[in-house]
């Protein structure tokens, strides 16, 4: 691989990069425009934007690893992602989050809930969950990023890291979300086009659709036995139901990840960026095929990688990985593709990194600046942008040193946390604000305190994929998990905890006198 | 069908298309609705 290139390649990039944050800061005048790109963001824009902050490296690398490893099933989470996390996220979830956000004028996604119910506790909590939630989410991917710039640039990983945090903090810093949406939609666009390519060249590297796909089903006698005695079956199958694998794959991947999207505060906010729901329809559109290019490519090109491996060095992909599923992809990418698709590949990886982290920082910003200061001290308007600013930059320092400072083992599990974390704190309030009048502040407040705990207590003492790095349980109890026998270790928290919300909530506002109506009408104005 | 034989991976693989397709088909639909 020629270095040289590559670095000119990537410089390119980064100017552009710097050219659309420059336009997003010419074009911010007001806090309107830096929290939600004063309300008149195009469709294309838009929905690249929320698909590049939806799918970050981990997504392609990571779990189209895990799709390397167990195969197939993990399509579920493909459908998921279009159906729920684009089609019933943008059609039901969005159009009225679009409508309420401009009839209640809010800017964040805690600012909106806040203003439904008419709490400012529940703006400054949800500001909190945010911004002490999201770094270690946040971390995650720019580890990730810092790792992937030292091997493919040969350059020093704390330099990497240096310099990418200090490109992204500028634009989000200086753009605020206009910098960032267009820097998305760039990055997404440049994601896309990687993609396709690696789709197209996978199967016709393999003999088509049909012949791929069944010599991938003939390798089924190939799993490893310490991967069949936790229920793969084959990588064109389902595994066992019921068994360890089955539960991380229904439960964490699919409810946590593919259901817990919808209260992602990052993503909503893109809902209030746009000026009707016109431009909502449209965006559907692209968001769906921009998912299943995404997340479905990574997962069906991870598991027919084994094909590849099988073919030509007569090992299945987890071994020429040497073990770490994280490198499936890379180590197929560099042995079965042509070297100038190397570099598109590791563009469309830097891209999906700092796009989702651009959208990060912007959010633990403005949870500091606008939901935690403007609420506790009732400082107004553009005053607290520069809060914002600085939330932004210490939401990057933080990051950087949560990489440093935490091992491997607390990091992993750090998107799974945020994801599941959100679900509950946030879903059943929002829902019940965009579809239930009768809904109160005293129900909401109750559901997300309630949502927030169930939670943190399922990831200290039950999931075992967090309560064992955690180690609480272990100094409490004596042991890893407070309830050993299965299915409770692998039974993600989103599972108990998102239920528990929903009663909750439901439960206290049915006890709790209604709301005013006319606040109620206001909220729901121009909502059928 | 499409060399696989587990259902439920011939089911989710088409799921993920047909889903793509609804989004596809609900923005053309609608493309000029709700301005």
């Amino acid at each position: 691989m020629d270095i040289l290139l590559l670095n000119i390649i990537v410089l390119v990039y980064i100017l552009a990069i710097g050219y659309l944050g420059y336009r997003g800061w010419r074009e911010t005048r007001d806090s309107a425009d830096y929290m939600v790109a004063g309300r008149t963001i195009h469709p294309y824009v838009m929905a690249m934007s929320y698909g590049a902050t939806f799918i970050s490296t981990s997504a392609i690398v990571g779990f189209g690893g895990t799709a390397g490893l167990f195969g197939m099933g993990l399509l579920w989470l493909t459908f998921l992602n279009i159906f729920v996390g684009i089609f019933i996220a943008f059609v039901v979830f969005g159009k009225r989050t679009r409508r309420m956000g401009h009839n209640l004028s809010a800017m964040t996604f805690p600012e909106l809930l806040a203003r439904r119910f008419d709490s400012r506790f529940i703006q400054y909590f949800g500001g909190l969950v945010i911004f002490f939630g999201m770094p270690m989410y946040a971390s995650v991917v720019l580890i990730g990023a810092g790792r992937f710039i030292e091997t493919t640039l040969a350059i020093n990983f704390d330099l990497a890291l240096m310099i990418f945090s200090i490109i992204i903090a500028a634009y989000v810093v200086l753009g605020g979300l206009k910098g960032v949406m267009y820097t998305d939609a760039m990055q997404a666009t440049i994601m896309f086009v990687g993609m396709a390519f690696l789709l197209v060249m996978t199967y016709s590297h393999l003999g088509g659709v049909v012949q791929a796909h069944r010599a991938l089903t003939e390798m089924a006698n190939l799993v490893p036995a310490n991967l069949a005695s936790m229920g793969h079956l084959g990588w064109t199958a389902m595994p066992a139901s019921g068994s360890a694998w089955w539960w991380t794959l229904v439960s964490t991947l699919v409810l946590g990840v593919g259901i817990g999207v919808l209260a992602m505060p990052q993503l909503v906010v893109r809902f209030m960026t746009v000026k009707s729901s016109r431009e909502l329809n449209r965006a559907v559109l692209i968001g769906g095929v921009f998912i299943l290019m995404m997340t479905g490519v990574a997962f069906v090109v991870g598991a027919l990688s084994n094909v590849y491996f099988a073919q030509h060095d007569g090992i299945i992909a987890i071994a020429a990985a040497s073990g770490n599923s994280d490198s499936i992809i890379p180590v197929y990418i560099n042995a079965a593709m042509p070297e100038w698709f190397v570099y598109i590949f590791m563009l469309t990886l830097l891209a999906a990194a700092m796009s989702t982290l651009s959208s990060q920082f912007h959010a633990q910003g403005t949870a500091i600046g606008r939901d935690v200061y403007e609420t506790l001290t009732g400082v107004r308007g553009g005053r607290s942008i520069p809060i914002t600013r600085i939330g932004i930059v210490i939401a990057v320092v933080v990051a950087v040193i949560l990489g440093y400072v935490l091992p491997p083992s607390i990091i992993a599990p750090g998107t799974a946390i945020f994801f599941g974390l959100c679900a509950a704190a946030f879903l059943p309030m929002y829902a019940c604000a965009l579809f239930w009048r009768r809904a109160t502040k005293a129900g909401a407040i109750a559901g997300m305190v309630a949502g927030t705990f169930a939670s943190l207590f399922m990831l200290v003492f039950v999931h075992q994929k967090e309560a064992a790095p955690l180690g609480i349980a272990k100094m409490i109890l004596g042991r890893d998990v407070l309830i050993t026998s299965m299915p409770w270790p692998v039974v993600d928290p989103i599972v108990v905890a998102l239920p528990l919300a929903f009663v909750v909530t439901v439960a206290v506002s049915l006890a709790t006198k209604p709301p005013a109506e006319e606040h109620v009408e206001m909220c729901f104005e121009g909502i059928d | 069908m499409l060399g696989i034989n587990d259902p439920w991976i011939i089911g989710v693989y088409l799921l993920s298309v047909l889903s793509t397709l609804l989004c596809v088909a609900y923005g053309l639909v609608k493309w000029n609705k709700g301005g």
